[in-house]
Formats: C-alpha cells, sequence, structure tokens
C-alpha cells in the first residue's frame, strides 16, 4: 500500500529547514572567526602589555557580542522543526541525534554562558590571565558546540555506530565513538569551523578596510588587518586542505553527491576535475544521452586523484552509479538502483512481517523476518523510491555551488596573500583599491560558506539519512498551508533579527574603537 | 575586611556587570523578546511535538512503524 505524501509538503519542509539554517549560518561563522582573531588580540595585549591591543580586542568583543546576542538560540528553531515536521525522523534516529545535541546543549550553556559573562563583564575585574583563558575558552565552548552539532550532521551523511531495532523502530547507538570520530563527521567539523575562521578574517579585514577608506583609525585598521590576512590565509590554505580530506569522504561515502558536484554521468578512469564549465540545460535525465556540458575545462586526472588517491582510478558518473554493475574498492560489484530499491522493499516488508509476527506471538516468525531486516536494512530507504532519477540530487545546484565555492576558496587564498604581504611591508594603507575589495568581499564569504552547505545538504537529497530514511519517509503528515505559514513567520523574523544585527553593528561600526593613533 | 564567600562574588561580579551595561541592554532586550516569541508563541502555537498527540511510547512506534511500513513503494 501507498501513502501519498504530497510532494508540495516535502518541497516546504525542505524550504524550511533550509530557510532556518542558511539565516542560523549567517550568525556562526562570524562567531567561530572572530572569536578566534579576538583572542589572539588579546594575546598580544596580554604578552606586551600595550593598551592599543586591549581597547582593540573590546572593540572586536563589541561586535563578536553583538552577532552572538543577535545569532543566540536560532538554531533552537532547528530543533523546534524535527518535532513538528520531521516526526518520523526524529524517532527513527533516536538517541544517535539526542545524544550529540544533549551535549552541546549541556557544553554551550556551561562554557559559553559561564566564559562569555567573565569575557564582557571581567576586564579589570580579574586578573589578565584568567581573562584571556576566559576569551580562549568561550571560543573553545563555542566550537565545541559546533562540533556535537556537525557529528550529528555527519551521521546522516554517513549513518555508523547503530543498529535498527524494529520494536521501537528506533536507530540504537551501540557504538559512540563510531558515531563521534567517524571519518565524515571529523573532515566536516574541521572543514566547517576552520572555513568559517575566513569569514571572521575576512569581517575584520573588511571593515578595517572601510576605516582606512574613512581615513579614520588607521593604526587600528591597519593592525587589525596584519593579525586578518594573516589569519585569514592559515585558514584558507587548511580550508583547501580539509576541504580535500571532504570530498574524498564524499567519494568513498557518497559518490552520487561527488558526481553530481562534478556533473559527471559517465564514469571514467583517470577523470579529470571541471575547473570551469557551463551545464547544458537540455539534459534533463541521467539517460538521455545529452552532452551534459555547453563547455568545461578539465584538470587531467584529478577527480581520480582526489576521490581515490590515484590518478588512474575508475570515478562512477550519475548512470553508472543508476545503473550497477562496476567494481567496487573492496572488490564487490555495485548494485544497479533496481536491485537496491527491490532490496529496500524487502527490508520494509520484513518490518511489516515482523511487527505483526510479534503481535501473533510467533518468535519463530519473527526471528526469521527480523532476518532479512538486518540483511537488508543498509538499503532501507530505497524502499521508498518509486524511480530511480528520483536517486539523482539537483545536478545544477549542486555543480554550480560547490564550483563557486571552490573559486572563492582560490580567491581568499590569493586576497589574504595580499593583503598579509602588503600590510607586513606597510604598504596595505594606500591601496584604496585593495580597500574596497577587502569591503565587498565579506559577502563573498559568507556565501561561500552558505554554498558549502548547499552541496552536503543538496548533493546528498533524497536522503535525510543516507540509503536509510528519504525525506519523504522522514517528514510528518501535516497540512502544506501550516508549513506555508511558519516557514513565512520564520522568514519574518530572522529578517528582523538580520536587520536589527546590520543596524546595531553599522551603528556600533561608525562609533569607532576610539584608539588612540599614537 | 571579612572577605566575602564565592558566591557572594560571583553574584556580585555578575550583578554590577548587568549594570554597568550599555549597548548589551538593548541586546538582552532583542534576546529576551527572540526567546519569548521562540517559545511562548512559536513553540507553543506553532511547533508542537507531532507525536505528542500519542499518550505512550508503544503507540508512538506503532505510529512511527505503521508510517514507514504505509509509505512505501510495494512491488
Amino acid at each position: 500500500m501507498i501513502e501519498s505524501i504530497d510532494t508540495s509538503l516535502i518541497d516546504w519542509s525542505r524550504a524550511q529547514f533550509a530557510l532556518t539554517a542558511i539565516y542560523h549560518w549567517l550568525f556562526v561563522p562570524l562567531t567561530l572567526g572572530l572569536g578566534v582573531i579576538q583572542a589572539i588580540m588579546e594575546t598580544i595585549y596580554y604578552r606586551t602589555g600595550d593598551d592599543f591591543w586591549k581597547k582593540t580586542a573590546q572593540f572586536w568583543m563589541k561586535i563578536f557580542g553583538i552577532n552572538f546576542a543577535i545569532g543566540v538560540a536560532t538554531g533552537l528553531i532547528l530543533e523546534f522543526e524535527f518535532g513538528t515536521n520531521w516526526s518520523n525522523y526524529s524517532w527513527f534516529v533516536g538517541d544517535i541525534f539526542g545524544a550529540p545535541l544533549a551535549i552541546e546543549g549541556v557544553l554551550a550553556f556551561f562554557m559559553e554562558a559561564t566564559f562569555i559573562a567573565v569575557m564582557f563583564f571581567g576586564w579589570n575585574k580579574v586578573s589578565k590571565g584568567f581573562h584571556l583563558a576566559s576569551t580562549w575558552l568561550t571560543i573553545v565552548g563555542a566550537t565545541i558546540s559546533a562540533l556535537w552539532i556537525l557529528i550529528a550532521n555527519a551521521w546522516m551523511q554517513y549513518p555508523a555506530g547503530m543498529q535498527f531495532n524494529p520494536d521501537t523502530v528506533r536507530n540504537e547507538m551501540f557504538d559512540f565513538w563510531a558515531v563521534a570520530l567517524s571519518p565524515v563527521g571529523i573532515n566536516k567539523f574541521f572543514h566547517t569551523v576552520i572555513s568559517s575562521w575566513i569569514v571572521g578574517a575576512m569581517f575584520v579585514a573588511g571593515i578595517a578596510s572601510w576605516y582606512l577608506i574613512k581615513k579614520r583609525e588607521t593604526r587600528f585598521a591597519l593592525s587589525s588587518i596584519k593579525i586578518a590576512a594573516v589569519f585569514g590565509l592559515v585558514a584558507s590554505l587548511l580550508t583547501l586542505w580539509t576541504g580535500d580530506g571532504s570530498a574524498y569522504q564524499v567519494a568513498q561515502k557518497q559518490p552520487m553527491k561527488l558526481a553530481a558536484m562534478e556533473g559527471l554521468y559517465e564514469g571514467q578512469k583517470g577523470a579529470g576535475l571541471v575547473g570551469i564549465g557551463m551545464l547544458n540545460p537540455s539534459k534533463e535525465s541521467y539517460n538521455d544521452k545529452a552532452d551534459p556540458f555547453i563547455f568545461k575545462l578539465e584538470i587531467p586526472k584529478l577527480l581520480s586523484f582526489l576521490a581515490d588517491r590515484d590518478v588512474d582510478a575508475y570515478v562512477p558518473g550519475i548512470t553508472n552509479i543508476i545503473e550497477g554493475g562496476y567494481q567496487l574498492n573492496d572488490g564487490t560489484t555495485a548494485l544497479s538502483a533496481k536491485e537496491k530499491i527491490a532490496r529496500g522493499q524487502l527490508a520494509i516488508k520484513a518490518l511489516a512481517d515482523y511487527r505483526q509476527a510479534k503481535k501473533n506471538k510467533d518468535e519463530a516468525a519473527a526471528d526469521a523476518y527480523r532476518a532479512v531486516l538486518d540483511e537488508n536494512f543498509g538499503y532501507f530507504g530505497y524502499g521508498y523510491v518509486k524511480n530511480p532519477a528520483d536517486l539523482v540530487p539537483h545536478v545544477g545546484l549542486t555543480f554550480y555551488a560547490f564550483h563557486v565555492m571552490v573559486i572563492l576558496g582560490g580567491f581568499f587564498i590569493l586576497l589574504f596573500l595580499i593583503a598579509a604581504w602588503l600590510s607586513y611591508k606597510d604598504k596595505f594603507e594606500d591601496k584604496t583599491w585593495l580597500h574596497w575589495v577587502c569591503l565587498f568581499s565579506i559577502p563573498l564569504a559568507y556565501l561561500a560558506g552558505q554554498l558549502g552547505w548547499v552541496v552536503a545538504e543538496v548533493g546528498r537529497q533524497p536522503w535525510a539519512i543516507q540509503d536509510i530514511l528519504p525525506v519523504s519517509a522522514a517528514i510528518s503528515k501535516l497540512n502544506t498551508s501550516s508549513v506555508q505559514l511558519t516557514f513565512f513567520i520564520f522568514l519574518a523574523l530572522f529578517t528582523i533579527l538580520l536587520v536589527a544585527e546590520i543596524g546595531i553593528m553599522v551603528k556600533a561600526i561608525k562609533k569607532g574603537p576610539k584608539v588612540p593613533e599614537q | 575586611m571579612k572577605k566575602e564567600s564565592i558566591p557572594v562574588r560571583v553574584f556580585r561580579f555578575y550583578l554590577e556587570g548587568f549594570k554597568e551595561m550599555t549597548l548589551g541592554k538593548t541586546l538582552w532586550v532583542i534576546i529576551l523578546i527572540k526567546l519569548f516569541i521562540m517559545f511562548f508563541v512559536l513553540k507553543l502555537f506553532f511547533f508542537p511535538s507531532f507525536l505528542s498527540k500519542f499518550d505512550t511510547k508503544t503507540e508512538k512506534q506503532d505510529y512511527v512503524s505503521e508510517e514507514l511500513i504505509h509509505r512505501a513503494i510495494t512491488p
């Protein structure tokens, strides 16, 4: 029996979650990035005793405080949505999602709430050393909070360390460390946090450049840029490295996402990485034989190397993943989408039969159905897939989001390199064009972070949990109109918060740090 | 002069910190309004837990299992 779920309900539920996550992620990266920069500045004050660095750190702390205050708790709305819009998912994931989020809540409350108070209230009231420790612990607390959220997200991309219990209809964690130390989670954590440092560095460099354009706060601006440019350069290079690690994990665990990121339909050995390219809009299906690109410039063999650390490795394309039949790294042959769908249907039927057998108190039959369920559970989600084409994510969005993000990453490396070089040669002040570039690059840093999430989340569709649960089975049976209503309520609420943040921040920036020039 | 106990000192630390706030007062007003809207408007009226309509854990797991089974595509 098929219970029809309105596709517009799925779309609106996804849109609402995406909207909330996008707005939430406007606040988080600045907290993570600016937090480290202000701590570095305070460390310089601690070591030199120069009051200039104290005032510089205090100014950026004020901006940090505004962002923190407006953004705090916006992520909780995502948890509201889990309970209301994604109730099947919430029940199904059980304690696997709950445990990291509970740890995050406790750490966020105790670490951030305690040390942030010392950071803001403690100047001249606690020792310099204790204050500095509190500033660092505030940002460490915020980063550890992010760790647990990202581990929870990584589990959705690569479910590990759990076993499905058909009695409770929940996944139960049997190996906490497999969840906490998942290679996808570790890579995701470092890539996300370090790329957030770029946002902080770009923000500081951009605002400091604005002061130079206005020919005020010169010493403060140049000193801030020196820190931000070096920090941003280090962060950009580390982001490149962690991005490579993330892409490798995607290649190993989510090959369809990688194929969509590269617009790769037909797999090949020694596959090249698309540097720039334009997709062919007339390609409508994985098997329509239309050329996927209008044009592309490839770097030969690089995709194979990135995906498998071997320049001649085979990288499957979208068509191959749907049709199966190629050899996997473990020596087995990849199943086709149709075979996976059949095994998913078998798993779901086994769940139904198991529960019926349990009701009938027929333990022998229940054991037999349980064995079938366990054997096929890895394909459980495929039982909800009607058409193999539904397994292909939005290629255009994934491809362009990935490539624009990578291009922006390269741009940040170059920009921070130039800014750092000119800063340390004391030639930054008279480069007005560079001040404008830094200022207008602030939104680009935010954009790159958002595009990263688009790649991660759009690229894994149709899955809420990779291979186990698609979004169509994860959502609650609600009225679409109620989801639409809350979508627009959030849109209004978050826009008001964002306008408030920008307004208060602009006022504080215009007022300036009032640091003595000499 | 007798030194105050740690809890009293912590209390004074926070009290003085809040009193001395300038921009922070505006930010706290925003935080409190936001939390009020989130917990007393959104959570209460728009985001009740979908499964809270069921009283027991068994009813919840029965409902979710039925949903998961009935939404599947049958061959």
